[in-house]
């Protein structure tokens, strides 16, 4: 195994690509980040790791927009991921010139898949290291989307899911919980599912709302509610859970 | 390998039949030169002369109920009727048609791959392609053809999720949307009966009437213009082709003759 994990992607005798692996496990290693869709607005949400006294957390935006209808959070190598961005965006601008309508969520997503897919099938060149989640609206039939792709270079969409460190638990709490919402009721399940791995308040999470109208940042005040009112619900559930056995 | 120089040896004896004092003594090698005096002019002629003035009447409108597309069938090569019958609508695909003006070849040959590139389009985004999308291709590829001698002045007209669209687009690499167009030799003459007779609110047949009237009036001015006048019409199902009508026939339909009043008779006269 050790002579087919060389800098080139090529396959192992038993049928792996061992760089497009050993990206995954880059990606592993990346922040948490989640999405989840609703009926009317698609929720991102990103773990924030705590920054430094002195960085300005602005210049550190998680959660980006491609285009007016469409956003990104990914999980993994940040380089690569600005690159990878950049593509994006221009592709975004490029089919609105050749073709005079906005990209749908589905082709920039294949864009973006075929881009991965491409460099782990050149020579000299390393696989991506990272995973993205993708969030939008479609031009004209005006449906939400969210899409996630991997370094592989694959891509399928879905109601709702998580990338990065622990995302098997955060998708497994999704799976559990999950069920058709709208409007704020979307942006709770998506902020719920995080908090199930990360520390709480706004300080430790990055949330962004796309709706038709476009992206919106939610600010920490805005987390720290939410998270408060979560918080809250929870323990009314405690509450009611330990509270009949002693009615009785 | 060695040079092939035959092209340089001289076809022609030199100065008539070959006799033996003339034998073994040729012209210097040179390739043929074009019997002409303006060496960087004469080609220019010659394309002049090929060059179809874009022979034809073509025309296309939107209107209430969808798009109109009208043509005649006269290919014209000079003053030389080449065909009567040419095909210059042509479709794209099941809800989009293209008109054809300029060089046939051209036209005929970019129609088609703009049909293969809007399928590939439908395959990969499972949604079909906008006839704003359409023309823009078709645009794009024109333009980088620029000024290497394509004579393609089309109309694209098609129903897509937007509703009807109309697009001009021609080999100089301009595109424009339009509600009105008409294209070809013979459109001053269509413009002036479209123009006075359209209104937003026709039916499916007054439009079509309307149409086919311009075409057959362009005909009958326009000396490149002729033979049938093929009326098609795109609504939200696609297109239909509605008629195609002789405009000879269509002359006699429109002015038929009128037996005039005789005012003074040749009578037999018996013997003298």
């Amino acid at each position: 195994m050790a002579r087919y994990d060389r800098a080139i992607t090529v396959f192992s005798p038993d049928g792996h690509l061992f760089q497009v692996e050993y990206a995954l496990e880059a990606v592993r290693k990346g922040n948490a980040a989640v999405g989840v869709r609703g009926t009317d607005i698609v929720v991102l949400g990103v773990e924030k790791k705590s920054a430094a006294k002195l960085q300005d957390s602005r210049s550190v935006r998680k959660i980006v927009n491609l285009d007016d209808h469409i956003a990104l959070a990914c999980a993994g190598l940040k380089a690569d991921a600005r690159v990878l961005i950049n593509r994006a965006r221009i592709e975004c601008q490029s089919h609105r010139l050749t073709v005079e309508d906005p990209v749908t969520v589905e082709y920039i997503t294949r864009y973006i898949a075929g881009l991965q897919q491409k460099y782990t099938q050149s020579g000299g060149v390393r696989p991506f290291g990272l995973s993205t989640l993708i969030v939008g609206f479609d031009p004209y039939s005006g449906v939400p989307s969210l899409y996630q792709t991997d370094p592989s270079g694959t891509f399928s969409a879905w109601k709702a899911n998580a990338t990065g460190r622990n995302s098997n638990s955060i998708r497994e709490f999704l799976e559990k919980n999950y069920k058709e919402t709208s409007g704020q009721e979307t942006v709770k399940l998506a902020i719920r599912a995080l908090l199930e791995v990360v520390e709480s308040g706004g300080k430790n999470i990055e949330v962004a709302v796309m709706t038709k109208e476009g992206l919106r940042q939610l600010d920490e005040a805005e987390i720290d509610a939410i998270a408060a009112e979560i918080e809250a619900e929870k323990e009314a559930a405690e509450a009611a859970k330990k509270a009949p056995p002693k009615e009785k | 390998m060695k040079l092939d120089t035959s092209g340089l040896e001289s076809a022609a004896p030199v100065w008539g039949a070959p006799s033996e004092l003339v034998d073994g003594f040729s012209v210097a090698p040179s390739f043929e030169v074009p019997n002409t005096t303006d060496f960087d002019g004469f080609q220019k002629e010659a394309i002049q002369m090929v060059k179809p003035a874009k022979g034809t009447t073509t025309l296309a409108f939107i209107f209430k109920e969808g798009v109109m597309v009208a043509a005649d069938s006269r290919a014209s090569m000079g003053g030389y009727i080449s065909s009567q019958s040419v095909k210059k609508i042509i479709e794209i695909n099941p809800y989009m048609l293209g008109t054809m003006a300029g060089g046939a070849a051209d036209c005929q040959f970019w129609h088609r791959n703009l049909g293969i590139k809007c399928r590939l389009h439908e395959l990969a985004n499972k949604r079909r392609i906008s006839v704003t999308g359409a023309s823009k291709l078709l645009a794009n590829i024109l333009y980088s053809y620029r000024g290497m001698g394509l004579s393609v002045g089309t109309m694209i007209a098609g129903w897509d999720e937007t509703g009807p669209g109309l697009y001009y687009v021609d080999s100089e690499g301009g595109r424009l949307k339009g509600m009105r167009f008409s294209v070809g030799s013979g459109s001053p003459y269509a413009y002036g009966v479209l123009d006075n007779g359209y209104r937003y609110d026709m039916s499916v047949e007054e439009a079509a009437e309307l149409a086919r009237r311009a075409i057959y009036h362009a005909t009958f001015r326009d000396g490149a213009s002729g033979g049938v006048a093929s009326v098609y019409y795109v609504g939200p199902n696609g297109w239909k082709k509605l008629s195609g009508d002789d405009v000879g026939e269509l002359h006699y339909k429109y002015y038929p003759v009128m037996p005039s009043t005789v005012e003074q008779e040749m009578v037999e006269v018996a013997g003298a």
